[in-house]
């Protein structure tokens, strides 16, 4: 065949591709059509790699055909992993993707490096440091989300000018490089820094930020993928990365909105250690606490209820006991609804999916606007692992380090009850008023136990396992 | 600058655009799937694998190229499978089961 006929065969399949990848993200806009747009993004991945496959320049297939299945068996069971774990599965594919990112622009590098241009230099450059610290930035919220590395934010004096400094040393390596293009031998230097970076980068973040640093991970990745795109001059790389960097951007501002703060107090603040001090010698207040007999006489009695789900129920594996709760007082009539934190959970959305999994219909999940309306014309509040998420300091307390955070107004209910383990402090490590107030009952107790036990009086002492 | 670098500069800032605008509208009862989705089409950056691994120019570039084909493989499969299989989770109250 006609080596240009090809190419142009080869850049309408491409075109065809991009346009799939645009209709994939408004169609996943509604659950009602979102898997059709996971149907156009598949068509549109098979159509670009099956065109690329064709590519004349190929010379030898070996390797590419034993990769390709490689990538399979591992993409595979990652697709199968439990959905607790969909946080680390995530945070992993950020690193898969920038770390292919990375090495295909080393591969570039090393392919043109005599005659690399200035021009070229500093796309390759900036594509293989953003790519490389969100390999190694990746991994290290992939580490800390599946509890191999400690998840508490890790800080020391001094930190983020070690940090900062150690990524002005990449970008300078990068100028040298654009400047003397032939000080070719610094190239590993500014890979090797910029890795470096990445793990001084997430090192400090961790408990209830991580939303927000997969969001930003995300959002690296694809301007990594976007400035592959320019280095290769890749329309549909541009284009793929420019729609997974706004995505994960986009998500970012709302996860920080939603904890009101800024990326800066994010990327440079460490949460939860200042606050520990913060926090002071709490005095013993009283609080009501009640039996899974007396909570389910109340909830019995109730016609419309919201449960609040915290990353609590989905550790105690509670969300199906949960669902069998809401089945039991649907069946008796009982208005149930669901109110959802936009950071409840590890990652942005994440708590929708556990509850889903456990059969719980959409429709009845909703988020912090929706729900708050309905808060004071609610019977009960029942929160379940939930915490800084529902302490109303934050509207009140100017004094207090969540203040100013938008929060779900459980304490507007006629009653609420609290299932929490002790009276520990949340993430932020601070005290909750909404557990000394009067409408407050806690139930102190494994979540999963306490919604057992409290199911087992509603449907009169029947036995569930 | 090269007239490459412009082209791809436009295609970059309306696909933005585009992203942002379409991804506002996204419920944030999908996020999650969202994320994953994303990263699937992301994942894209296979075809250039493909290209560096079979051009087969330098032994350097053909590992490197290897091993990028294998990395964004998977997200692209494990991805898509995974988006499913979460959207498959979420149904309507409607057809109530027992």
């Amino acid at each position: 065949m006609n080596s240009i006929a090809t190419q142009q065969l080869l850049d309408s399949a491409y075109i065809v591709a991009t346009v799939l990848f645009i209709l994939a993200i408004k169609w996943l806009g509604s659950p009602v059509t979102a898997r059709r747009g996971v149907l156009a993004g598949e068509i549109a991945a098979a159509l670009a790699v099956g065109a690329t496959l064709c590519n004349p320049e190929l010379v030898d297939y070996k390797w590419i055909i034993i990769t390709l299945v490689i990538g399979a068996g591992i993409g595979i069971p990652l697709g199968m992993v439990h959905m607790t774990a969909v946080p680390q599965r995530t945070a992993l594919s950020h690193a898969f993707g920038a770390l292919s990112a990375a090495l295909i622009g080393i591969a570039e590098y090393y392919v043109g490096v005599p005659h690399v241009t200035r021009f070229g230099m500093a796309e390759i450059g900036l594509e293989v440091i953003i790519g490389s610290l969100t390999f190694t930035g990746s991994l290290i919220a992939a580490g800390k989300l599946q509890e191999i590395l400690p998840q508490r934010p890790i800080v020391y004096k001094g930190q983020n000018l070690v940090s900062l400094s150690v990524l002005g040393a990449a970008i300078l390596i990068m100028i040298i490089l654009v400047v003397h293009p032939e000080y070719s031998h610094l190239f590993p230097a500014m890979v090797g820094v910029a890795l470096v970076f990445g793990v001084l980068l997430v090192t400090p973040i961790g408990g209830a930020d991580m939303p927000t640093v997969i969001s930003l991970l995300n959002s690296y990745a694809g301007f990594s993928a976007a400035l592959l795109g320019f280095v290769l001059n890749s329309k549909v790389l541009v284009v793929a990365g420019a729609l997974d960097g706004s995505s994960g951007f986009i998500l970012s501002v709302i996860m920080c909105k939603a904890m009101n703060r800024s990326f800066m107090n994010v990327m440079f603040g460490a949460f939860g250690q200042e606050h520990i001090a913060a926090k002071g010698a709490g005095e013993e207040r009283p609080v009501r606490s009640a039996t899974p007999e007396e909570a389910a006489g109340i909830l019995a009695a109730a016609s419309t209820v919201v449960i609040v789900p915290g990353y609590g129920m989905a550790v105690a594996q509670a969300q199906h006991k949960v669902r069998e709760i809401y089945d039991i007082l649907t069946k008796r009539g009982i208005d149930v609804k669901f109110g959802i934190h936009p950071v409840a959970g590890r990652m942005p959305g994440h708590m929708n999916v556990l509850l889903a999994e456990a059969d719980i219909p959409y429709d009845k999940l909703l988020d912090m606007d929706e729900i708050n309306g309905e808060f004071p014309q609610a019977d009960v509040a029942l929160v379940i692992g939930a915490n800084d998420v529902t302490n109303p300091a934050a509207r009140t307390e100017t004094s207090s380090p969540i203040f100013g955070m938008p929060i779900l107004d459980v304490d507007k209910a006629r009653t609420v009850m609290v299932i929490k383990r002790s009276m520990a402090a949340g993430f932020a490590g601070i005290d909750n008023p909404l557990y000394y107030l009067d409408k407050t009952l806690m139930l102190f107790g494994d979540a999963k136990g306490f919604v057992g036990s409290i199911i087992r009086e509603l449907s009169g002492g029947g036995s569930h396992g | 600058m090269p007239s490459d670098f412009l082209s791809n500069l436009y295609v970059f800032i309306l696909a933005g655009f585009v992203g942002v605008e379409l991804i506002k509208r996204v419920s944030p009862l999908l996020h999650t799937p969202l994320m994953s989705l994303t990263n699937a089409l992301d994942a894209i950056v296979v075809v250039a694998a493909i290209i560096i691994c079979g051009r087969h120019e330098t032994p350097l570039s053909t590992t490197l190229g290897a091993i990028a084909v294998a990395a964004s493989f998977s997200n692209m499969v494990g991805g898509f499978f995974i988006t499913d299989r979460m959207l498959r989770m979420f149904k309507t109250g409607k057809p109530k089961k027992s």
